[in-house]
């Protein structure tokens, strides 16, 4: 499954421009999908037969997109004007790599020299029109020779295992959760499942509200990353969860109250099989659960998500034993759901 | 069926947003005699239907309340607490609070935290243990909790911390029971999740496809002293006809309908405008294809702080008001 994310995590795929990801998962998928399909908002969704006839009842979910930047001018000088899609962290934005468009033109993102700012301009974090993308053209001609305006820009990062079982990259948000599922895509399942890897999640949870309508399940576990805040200096109430301590197991976030009885299920079968787990200690965030949750006449919804520090920013910390421990307890919430069918 | 007294029991029954059970089984017993079918739907709103002949009409009141939910526990044994709906840390800060099992405690800020902008993750709530083991045996991670203060009357009035909307919840059961036949294919959902974003309405709405949707809601007044008029009702106007609020703009139809039959039987209405906040109506009249939608108003002082106050004349004026409308 590393393998698979490491893979993942060196595709682009800003919200609203998840191509490259999606073709990297149909071709994955195809051999072991009943069913796939792009739907008219991008999503991807597959259906696999499992060992109990179940249609519709559960699917599982992640989203394949990532936050980035999207090109909006290119000035007389050559450089580009841009703006933040989905919830980037403006503070560690500058002086990083991007890759821009199709052909993934090399650029920085600059910022005004810090010998020209001003004290109180130093405190605050830099507003996003003070910001600029550089990719080393000598005028707007050159400029426009290499990019086009609405050209999608994504960080750069190696994907590397580092330190005491700690794993770095871009887009683990959530590219873990697309691994786990082609994981499980991979194996002999206990039900049938439908995989919904979504599109636009960070930008409002948008491809979530076709998929869960088109697919209709009865049940639905979102697999995702939460943000870790166990920092020096931060106070024990608002570190929220920690790399290394197991599967988030979320009772509520700031867009959706989980369904009680899935969350319970969830904890007892960590406890019962010896799995780590934690559960979200502050009320923050939300992901496409929200979405499917109030879909037609409503769905029981659960969260699973590794606990991720520096979610937003071009680099993202996580434990490679929590996301092995999710793809565990998912299986095991599939045999648990499976078996209550019978 | 006492409109005090069904209040005073859905009011002492534990009903945050997300953890509605216990109000949901008293208004299921309370119904089931009245009723055809009574039912829990996915996200745990509980429908009540009464069949009759003629449009599909569903009325909505939540039994959700905002509340508090324990998000970590301190060594010392303190609890830390996230929000459930629209809790005002200034306004919850030194209340005491019960949780479903039963424990106390009170809500109280940090010696160091500003006052003035007090956030609620600077506060923390006692429940008198006495470090984080002796707490853990007590409360979860998850648990929740809400004020605790019994309702109790002010002459005409009454005063309870979630008046918003238990008085609703009481105001359709006391409707339902005076109804013997309904004009109308009558659904009541009392719904969830109401205080964190009327999320059970719209799931409520979908799965019974009405013709015609009532939010049944408290509503903000403005005739306290130095109040800032964001409201349009007053405290003993009589039921408010809701025209629009955050969520929705009021169907016509539904509007005149209302003040016709409140003309017809000398029931005392008045026009409900609120300019900031969202009701049940919202999420119904957008459902599917659109469902014409308005609500009753009950009016409300001091909204989402323990010391709700209402007048039981308007309360009565929105069960004869909800009762006209069924009855037709």
């Amino acid at each position: 499954m590393l393998n698979a994310l490491k893979q993942l995590c060196l595709l682009n795929g800003v919200s609203g421009d998840e191509d490259e990801v999606r073709r990297y998962l149909i071709g994955r998928a195809e051999p072991h999908a009943s069913r796939l399909s792009t739907d008219a908002l991008g999503n991807l969704i597959v259906l696999k037969k499992g060992r109990r006839s179940a249609g519709n009842r559960v699917m599982l979910c992640a989203h394949m997109d990532e936050v980035g930047v999207i090109v909006t001018r290119i000035t007389e000088e050559g450089f580009l004007k841009f703006d933040f899609v989905g919830g980037v962290d403006r503070r560690v934005a500058v002086g990083k790599p991007v890759v821009i468009g199709p052909n993934r033109v090399p650029g920085v993102i600059g910022l005004k020299a810090v010998h020209l700012t001003g004290r109180e301009e130093r405190k605050k974090a830099p507003k996003t029109d003070s910001l600029y993308l550089d990719i080393g053209a000598k005028d707007k001609k050159s400029a426009e020779e290499r990019v086009a305006l609405g050209d999608y820009g994504a960080f750069v990062c190696e994907p590397e295992e580092f330190g005491e079982g700690l794993f770095k990259a871009r887009a683990i948000d959530d590219r873990v959760g697309c691994a786990v599922m082609l994981k499980l895509l991979e194996e002999e399942l206990p039900l049938d499942v439908t995989f919904a890897f979504t599109a636009q999640e960070e930008v409002g949870t948008r491809g979530a509200f076709g998929a869960a309508f088109s697919v209709t399940p009865e049940i639905a576990l979102v697999l995702e990353t939460t943000t870790a805040a166990d920092l020096p200096g931060v106070e024990s109430h608002r570190r929220v969860c920690a790399p290394g301590r197991g599967p988030v197991i979320s009772y509520m976030d700031g867009a959706s109250i989980y369904d009680r009885e899935l969350f319970e299920t969830l904890c007892r079968l960590s406890e019962k099989n010896g799995i780590p787990w934690q559960t979200k200690e502050y009320i923050a965030g939300g992901n496409d659960a929200r979405t499917i949750q109030r879909t037609k006449a409503g769905v029981r919804v659960a969260a699973l998500s590794a606990a991720v520090r520096y979610l937003h920013a071009p680099a993202g910390v996580g434990s490679t034993a929590d996301f092995e421990n999710m793809l565990k307890l998912t299986r095991l919430f599939l045999a648990e759901i499976a078996e209550r069918s019978e | 069926m006492d409109l005090l007294e069904v209040l005073k029991t859905l009011c002492a029954a534990h009903g945050p947003s997300g953890d509605e059970g216990e109000v949901r089984e008293r208004i299921a017993e309370l119904a089931r005699p009245l009723a055809d079918e009574v039912e829990t739907d996915t996200l745990g709103n509980l429908i009540v239907h009464k069949r009759g002949s003629g449009p599909r009409v569903m009325f909505t009141a939540h039994m959700d309340s905002i509340g508090l939910i324990v998000t970590h526990i301190e060594q010392e044994g303190f609890l830390r607490v996230g929000k459930l709906g629209g809790v005002a840390p200034k306004e919850a800060a030194y209340a005491p609070v019960r949780f479903k099992n039963g424990v106390r405690g009170v809500l109280v800020p940090e010696e160091k935290a500003d006052f003035g902008k007090l956030k609620l993750d600077e506060c923390f709530v006692d429940i008198g243990a006495k470090d984080r083991e002796q707490a853990r045996k007590l409360v979860r991670v998850g648990d929740t909790a809400v004020y605790c203060a019994p309702a109790q009357t002010l002459l005409d009035r009454v005063n309870a911390p979630y008046l918003d909307d238990r008085i609703a919840c009481a105001v359709l059961l006391c409707a339902l029971e005076r109804v013997k036949a309904p004009a109308c294919d009558l659904y009541m959902a009392f719904t969830v999740q109401e205080e964190v974003g009327l999320r059970g309405a719209k799931t409520a709405a979908w799965g019974i496809e009405p013709d015609v949707g009532i939010a049944v809601d408290v509503t903000g007044v403005d005739d306290t002293p130095g109040s800032e008029k964001s409201g349009t009702a007053r405290l003993g106007g009589g039921a408010g006809v809701k025209v629009m609020d955050s969520s929705v703009i009021c169907h016509p139809q539904v509007v005149a309908r209302l003040e016709a039959l409140a003309e017809e039987r000398n029931i005392p209405v008045q026009r409900d405008i609120l300019r900031s906040g969202g009701t049940d109506a919202g999420p119904i009249h957008t459902t599917r294809l659109g469902v014409r939608t308005g609500g009753i108003s009950i009016p409300c002082r001091y909204l989402h702080t323990p010391a709700e106050t209402a007048d039981l004349g308007d309360a009565q004026a929105c069960i004869r008001l909800a009762e006209a409308l069924i009855q037709g």
